[in-house]
């Protein structure tokens, strides 16, 4: 199978470059092992400074609306981060008292929302809070008591109007209505819908992953992708490269066995540790697809740092790159591979990290690929 | 009566305090314990979790060994739910000399140690992970215990007599009158709030804390920490403790416990100020997984879940201030007639198998001093959860057809699981995922085990002990604490302080599927949640 560009990994990354170089009209596979980092996604986008008129504009055709408003996030834990760009339903506020009065909805039995932490992080701003309770039916219709964030999407977006009477009944005074982020994953235009029925400011407050907002973008994003005509081979791993001097042929991958992806261009995309874009032992860092260099240090005491919180030099290791992306082996550049997205760690500080890392790097690339022939 | 007042005051709530607690208040004493952080934090705690049969000290410490076959028969039957009897081997491999094997049994003989020698070919059946070039097995009664549910037993049981137990205190003196002792100061650390307890005896079960603790009491203890390095494996790969049948070295034991395994252990002597902030070193986990591996080959591709390192209270023989005598043995030392302090006990030294000894030994003390004539009880009174039937018979008797988290729950908390309220069915939703844990479980080691943080928390129910190390569970037991006590801002803080004590654990074997997990977790915890 030939295709001009192949790219390993189907994160946000990944997604991007190819739904770039299909609309460029180039032809692309994507190899994808499925779960990728916009299974955690906050919603917005890490180190993301500018307006993105390019990503604003891939992503309206894919139906994901953006908004760039640089202030703060409300997090999971009832603390505020900086932020400047996020999916529409994030909001983001110029500064952290967004309301006077908040009426915070929870749902019983949802241990994975966090209604004690969200309500003490509002007060210290100075914004009351009120809690009360989402009627839901106790059990779920596959009979489990676990109630987990997928599977109550699928029932608060079927019966988001219900929800809207709810609150229309219990809300007082309040300037604001805080509820979890479950709404959109099969309609994405569920959040607006709430936003205009409930006569208050509607602020969705995170929870922990799996990220609702995450999983729909990732959807959208493939979608958007296919329907433009791009190869996505979901559940399959890249597992070998074929490489003549300093180009790669070709990529197996573990499904398609014997049937190699031939191409002009390579793009590897396939994350940071956890996504396995990374892999380590005891003795050291590895990238496992094309075997290229990667940025690490040789002693393993120096790849923690032992507060949690700080800044871990693991998290900075990557793969080794020349300025245009090109990942090097013993030095020399790989001339039609590219990396980016958080494969590269923090090697290339001054391209940012997280989200604007990824879709920095994946503009970079598409515009290096579109100059060659 | 004053409520201030007591017959009795335990300093230490390591599994012998607790034991202490229960078999005063079990021989009519009002008893109090008190403890500076939380039950079994320290060496209690910090251990393999073996229950030994004596066998591996059956050669060069027959008392020892003589001690812990006879307190591994009783707590077998007053602690069935917090020990899985697994059984253990002795295996010899080419490298050892298998003459010692006969030695070895003999001495086991000896000291009234069921120990036969079995056919190599036999031992991996019986257990089918161990190195297949061994030469030589012994079986022995080893099994595994759980030391916290052992700890929070006894202070349960004791609590239920009438005990009382104060967590988070800590004493800062001693109420003296001559040379009696008559009680102690404290103060709780979280309050601040000082309060004096009064009683005729007090009894000193701080294990390697014991020195400092006899020192604030004017009398000498002298203690000799030993550090050991441990490493836990994310799955149960053998099903019976394996020991090498030489003379006892490093990681040369293999114990599994739920649904790990924990090879162990080293040995470095480490002054008594670093006793509180003990950790692994890389070259420790090197050499504890390349021993592990000749016990159990399969340990060289297990995932290690974390490190983690405890403190063995060795102690003086008596009046040897040099420490060249050091006793593995138990010390019960009644300081009226060896340093003229009357009202002063201190019991240290033994191990987790021979606790109950040791208390019974403390509260005999405790009695002849206070002129209380009563026989000691513990050898034969079930703790509360191990009253015969298994705890499959148990959820049998509770839910019908109990889900494997009932089953679980069951296991840790033995029949006392019946009297546990369950308000709603969602209170079965399941807060870990890991070591299934359900919010029924986690609301009771709330409101009725002194739980105030997140780290008391997996001490009695096992969250955050998992495969995940807290990723998931920590957060939802967090909302949960802070929703059940009112303290959100506390709680935040709580649960930092649990993801780095977790993490503290984790980086020391920071690599393969374990880092690509610490990089999810403090990806979420930092960016996602905004912790």
């Amino acid at each position: 199978m030939r295709f001009d560009t192949v790219i390993i990994g189907g994160g946000l990354a990944g997604l991007v470059a190819g739904i770039s170089l299909q609309q460029a009209g180039r032809s692309t596979a994507i190899v994808s092992t499925g779960q990728n980092a916009l299974h955690f996604f906050s919603g917005s986008f890490e180190s993301m400074k500018e307006a993105p008129e390019r990503l604003t504009a891939l992503f309206a055709g894919a139906g994901i609306r953006v908004h760039y408003n640089p202030g703060v996030r409300l997090t999971p834990l009832g603390t505020f981060r900086e932020a400047e760009l996020s999916l529409e339903d994030i909001s983001l506020f110029p500064e952290a008292k967004f309301a006077d009065k908040a009426l915070l909805a929870c749902v019983p039995g949802y241990l994975d929302f966090f209604p004690a932490f969200l309500a003490e992080g509002l007060e210290k701003q100075g914004i009351q809070c009120r809690l009360c309770s989402l009627d839901l039916p106790e059990e779920l219709q596959d009979g489990s008591v676990e109630r987990r964030s997928v599977q109550l999407a699928r029932l608060v977006d079927r019966d988001w109007k219900k929800i809207v009477q709810q609150i229309r009944l219990m809300i007082q005074d309040e300037d604001a209505v805080i509820l979890p982020q479950l709404f959109g994953l099969q309609d994405a235009s569920v959040p607006e819908h709430l936003r205009q029925e409930i006569p208050a400011r509607v602020v969705f407050a995170g929870t922990m992953p799996p990220s609702i907002p995450g999983i729909r973008t990732q959807r959208l994003l493939k979608r958007r992708y296919e329907v433009l005509g791009g190869t996505y081979l979901g559940g399959d791993e890249a597992v070998e490269a074929q490489v003549e001097g300093n180009k790669i042929l070709s990529v197996r991958t573990h499904n398609l066995e014997a049937h190699a992806l031939e191409a002009s261009h390579f793009i590897l995309a396939s994350g940071g540790f956890f996504s396995k874009g990374l892999r380590s032992n005891p003795f050291r860092v590895w990238e496992p697809v094309f075997g290229v260099d990667v940025d690490f240090d040789e002693d393993r005491n120096a790849w923690y740092n032992e507060e949690f919180v700080g800044d871990q030099p693991y998290m900075q290791y990557g793969v080794r790159t020349d300025v245009t992306l090109h990942p090097l082996v013993d030095g020399q550049p790989r001339g039609n591979l590219y990396a980016i997205g958080s494969v590269l760690g923090g090697t290339r500080p001054e391209l940012g990290s997280g989200a604007g890392l990824a879709i920095r790097t994946a503009f970079l690339a598409v515009d290096k690929i579109l100059e060659s022939l | 009566m004053d409520p201030r007042e007591f017959d009795v005051i335990i300093l230490g709530g390591g599994v012998v305090g607790a034991g202490t607690m229960r078999d005063c208040a079990m021989r009519g004493l009002r008893a109090l314990l008190i403890e500076r952080a939380d039950i079994a934090t320290g060496a209690s705690g910090r251990n393999h979790g073996l229950l030994h049969s004596g066998a591996r000290y059956a050669v060069n410490d027959p008392e020892s060994a003589a001690e812990c076959i006879a307190e591994n028969q009783i707590l077998r039957r007053i602690a069935a739910h917090c020990i899985e009897p697994t059984g253990g081997l002795f295996i010899s491999l080419p490298e050892d000399d298998l003459s010692y094997q006969h030695t070895f049994v003999e001495a086991c003989r000896k000291a009234g140690i069921g120990a036969e020698i079995i056919d190599p070919k036999l031992a991996r059946e019986m257990e089918p992970s161990v190195n297949p070039d061994l030469i030589g097995a012994v079986r022995v009664p080893d099994a595994s215990v759980d030391p916290f549910r052992l700890c929070a037993s006894n202070m349960l049981d004791a609590k239920l007599r009438g005990a009382q137990v104060r967590l988070r205190t800590e004493v800062t003196g001693f109420i003296r009158e001559g040379d009696t002792i008559r009680g102690v100061h404290t103060r709780n650390v979280q309050t601040g709030r000082e309060t004096d307890y009064y009683a005729p005896v007090v009894v000193n079960a701080c294990g390697v804390w014991g020195q400092e603790v006899a020192q604030m009491a004017g009398v000498q203890v002298g203690m000799f920490p030993s550090k050991g390095a441990l490493l836990i494996f994310a799955h149960r790969v053998n099903n019976m403790v394996i020991n090498r049948c030489r003379k006892p070295s490093n990681a040369d034991i293999l114990v599994p416990g739920d649904t790990v395994c924990i090879i162990g252990t080293t040995s470095t002597r480490i002054p008594l100020e670093n006793c509180h902030k003990v950790s692994v070193t890389p070259d420790e986990v090197t050499l504890l997984v390349t021993e592990g591996a000749k016990l159990t080959p399969a340990l060289s591709e297990t995932r290690i879940l974390r490190a983690f390192a405890g403190v063995r209270p060795l102690v003086s023989d008596d009046n040897d201030p040099t420490g060249r005598n050091i006793s593995r043995g138990i010390v019960c030392l009644d300081h009226e007639t060896r340093d003229g302090l009357k009202g002063f006990v201190t019991i240290t030294g033994g191990k987790l198998t021979t606790y109950r000894l040791m208390a019974e030994m403390a509260t005999d003390l405790v009695c002849s001093k206070l002129g209380v004539n009563k026989a000691c009880e513990t050898a034969t009174t079930p703790l509360p959860g191990s009253e015969g039937r298994s705890y499959e018979e148990l959820a049998r008797q509770i839910w019908e057809a109990p889900s494997t988290a009932q089953k679980a729950a069951t296991a840790r908390l033995g029949s006392v699981v019946s009297e546990v309220p369950k308000r709603s069915r969602q209170d079965e939703a399941l807060v870990c995922e890991c070591e299934e844990v359900p919010v029924w479980e986690v609301n009771n080691a709330f409101e009725r085990m002194g739980v105030s943080s997140l780290t008391d928390l997996r001490r009695r129910t096992r969250v955050g002990m998992g495969t995940c190390q807290g990723e998931f569970c920590a957060c939802r037991a967090a909302g949960l604490l802070a929703k059940a006590q009112d303290c959100a801002a506390r709680e935040r803080a709580d649960l930092l302080k649990f993801m780095g004590e977790r993490w503290k654990g984790n980086f020391p074997i920071g690599w393969g599927e374990s880092l690509r997990e610490a990089e999810y977790t403090q990806w979420v915890y930092k960016h996602v949640l905004g912790l």
